[in-house]
């Protein structure tokens, strides 16, 4: 099994801007609107190559979700920009209605969620999004985990005809993902295999998971880490399988435990496999300014927040 | 009185339009009593302009497509007026006049507020939250802009809704973009569910705001009448394609043709009972038949 190694570190939101600028290239139905974040967002390339497939609509996030809608009726794939919080809770309504109720083939793209927005503070860090995305009918949720990821995500979710929710992030974090892994809705990656206990990891988290997995040999576990990037539909197949073979599971995600992946496999184990489980997310709190690394550690949504709640695990079973 | 000066349109031709429109009156009354709910009021207000558009202004083919290429298009924002919109997809043949019958039961297509979710034909997007309408025209303006589709989008918004904030951030967009292929159509009778859109949040001139945000605006003095609606209408497609979006203020009377719903907000949402029918329905004889 292939090991992972950190490529060079790079952040998810020009994972996405460059799929953008892709998707731009080969697909003329592909059209993009911002909400004035244009540059944090990394959308430039693709205004500059496709200038009149773009719409920026200024600071109005209700009228862009609005105008995303309607673009769909003619036959074009509209990839709406802005943060996470702007993107979800901002919006719900208009999102439950004219995209979801609707049925509309709207991309819903949300940079800078979670926590590792950082020094802005709770009011632009969204651990919310997740849940309230999932909850809506028809809604696909997609947390990639790394720059190259979320470029394949941006790609893939182009050929998906429906709407769908893509949530990545502000910060440079480690690229470990290589193109050979693909990119398939609704289909988690086995990324390493072990024995012990099940770590399934989404957006983030998924590199912590697997730094976690070397440090936790120390500790006599073998981990097992599975990738879950489309946290609706849930790849269940993968889950159960791995816990069938563990017996246990922690699941980790910068989001808050109500409504987020570690919910879904909650419900999921409940109902098919019942089996110990922790959960490494935000506990019901807002977030606060700091650095991303400052937050990712006092909020307990690391490496060794991982570790910690592995070994609690493994002490109940 | 406005007969006369008509030159393109024969008097077979409007006399059947105002029968049709007694027609869906009657339809709408139906519709709500059978289930004892829905919107009379608004809908019999907004009869005439639906007849206007889907049978004698707005060019589009059946069957229904999604997509509409190369055709003109309505959006209604105010969805809970829903019957007098299934009545005249219904009387134009989207669908089979018969499911009039289904509105609001348990298994219809035909939903207290319109939806694309069951697949209704002649629906293109949910409605019933108010205020999204209008952005979603805006959006499939667009679409028709990037595809050289040359055909026009109108879209109905109550009076009431539009102290909805997004409404506002549509109106700016559509002004600062340019959006010339779109008319808009404020159906202004004045009322909503609390009372006359006076008591509840004045908004002063209308018209006066819609002009501050670079809109053409054009006056429908009275929305009921046949001949005026296809007048101004006609005037607002010949101002199309001049880089401004088309407002058409178009005062209408809530529950016009019934006299006890008429100057009153008290039909906005509520049902006639048996006898409330019987009378409602005798001051509108059948003309196209019943459903």
């Amino acid at each position: 099994m292939k090991v992972y190694s950190n490529l060079g570190n790079n952040d998810t939101r020009s994972g996405f801007g460059e799929g953008l600028a892709e998707l731009g290239r080969i697909n003329p139905n592909v059209v993009a609107l911002c909400a004035d974040l244009v540059g944090s967002l990394k959308m430039q390339k693709f205004i500059n190559e496709n200038p009149d497939r773009f719409f920026q609509v200024g600071i109005a996030e209700a009228n862009m979700i609005g105008i995303a809608a309607g673009l769909t009726i003619g036959g074009k794939i509209p990839f709406t920009g802005t943060f996470a919080n702007f993107s979800t809770g901002r919006v719900y309504d208009q999102i439950r209605q004219s995209i979801a109720y609707s049925n509309k083939n709207v991309k819903i793209c949300a940079s800078h969620a979670g926590i590792t927005l950082g020094e802005d503070g709770a009011t632009h860090q969204i651990l919310e999004d997740i849940g309230l995305m999932k909850m809506i009918p028809g809604m696909v949720v997609i947390n990639p985990c790394d720059y190259n990821q979320t470029k394949l995500a941006t790609i893939s979710i182009a050929k998906y005809k429906g709407p769908v929710y893509l949530r990545f992030g502000r910060p440079s974090v480690p690229n470990f993902t290589t193109n050979d892994l693909g990119f398939e809705i609704g289909e988690g990656i086995l990324l390493k295999p072990g024995s012990d206990v099940t770590i399934v990891a989404t957006g983030h988290l998924v590199w912590e998971a697997l730094e976690a997995s070397i440090e936790l040999k120390n500790y006599g576990v073998d981990s097992e880490v599975i990738n879950i990037h489309t946290i609706k539909p849930l790849d269940e197949k993968i889950i159960l399988k791995s816990v069938r073979k563990t017996g246990c599971v922690v699941s980790a995600e910068e989001h808050n435990f109500l409504g987020g992946l570690g919910e879904s496999i909650s419900g999921l184990l409940a109902t098919n496999y019942p089996a110990p489980m922790e959960f490494v997310a935000t506990q019901d709190t807002f977030g606060e300014s700091g650095t991303p690394a400052e937050l990712m550690s006092k909020y307990g949504l690391n490496k060794d927040a991982i570790i910690r709640k592995v070994l609690k695990l493994k002490k109940r079973t | 009185m406005l007969r006369h000066k008509l030159h393109l349109l024969g008097m077979k031709d409007l006399d059947f339009l105002e029968s049709l429109t007694t027609q869906v009156r009657r339809d709408i009354l139906r519709m709500v009593h059978r289930v004892n709910s829905g919107h009379p009021g608004g809908s019999l207000g907004c009869a005439e302009l639906f007849v206007v558009l889907y049978f004698n202004q707005m060019e589009y083919s059946l069957p229904f497509s999604m997509d509409g290429k190369n055709e003109d298009l309505f959006f209604l924002s105010n969805g809970h007026i829903s019957p007098v919109f299934y009545s005249v997809l219904a009387r134009k043949g989207f669908f089979p006049i018969n499911e009039l019958n289904s509105f609001r039961h348990i298994n219809s297509r035909l939903q207290g507020h319109p939806t694309t979710h069951e697949g209704l034909p002649g629906i293109r997007i949910a409605s019933g939250s108010l205020g999204q309408g209008l952005s979603v025209a805006i959006g499939a303006s667009l679409s028709k802009k990037l595809n050289n589709d040359p055909k026009t989008i109108y879209v109905l918004l109550g009076d009431g809704e539009l102290q909805e904030g997004q409404n506002w951030e549509a109106i700016m967009f559509a002004a600062a973009k340019k959006i010339d292929n779109l008319i808009a159509i404020v159906d202004l009778n004045g009322k909503q569910i609390d009372g006359s859109t006076d008591d509840v949040l004045p908004m002063g001139s209308l018209k006066d705001k819609f002009i501050a945000f670079g809109w053409q605006v054009y006056e429908i003095e009275n929305g009921n009448s046949i001949p005026l609606l296809i007048k101004k209408i006609k005037l607002a497609k010949s101002n199309l394609g001049l880089k401004k979006p088309i407002m058409l203020l178009m005062k209408t009377e809530m529950g016009n043709g019934v006299d006890f719903m008429m100057h009153t907000h008290a039909w906005h949402g509520k049902a006639p009972n048996d006898e409330q029918l019987s009378i409602a329905l005798s001051q509108n004889n059948e003309t196209l038949g019943d459903y």
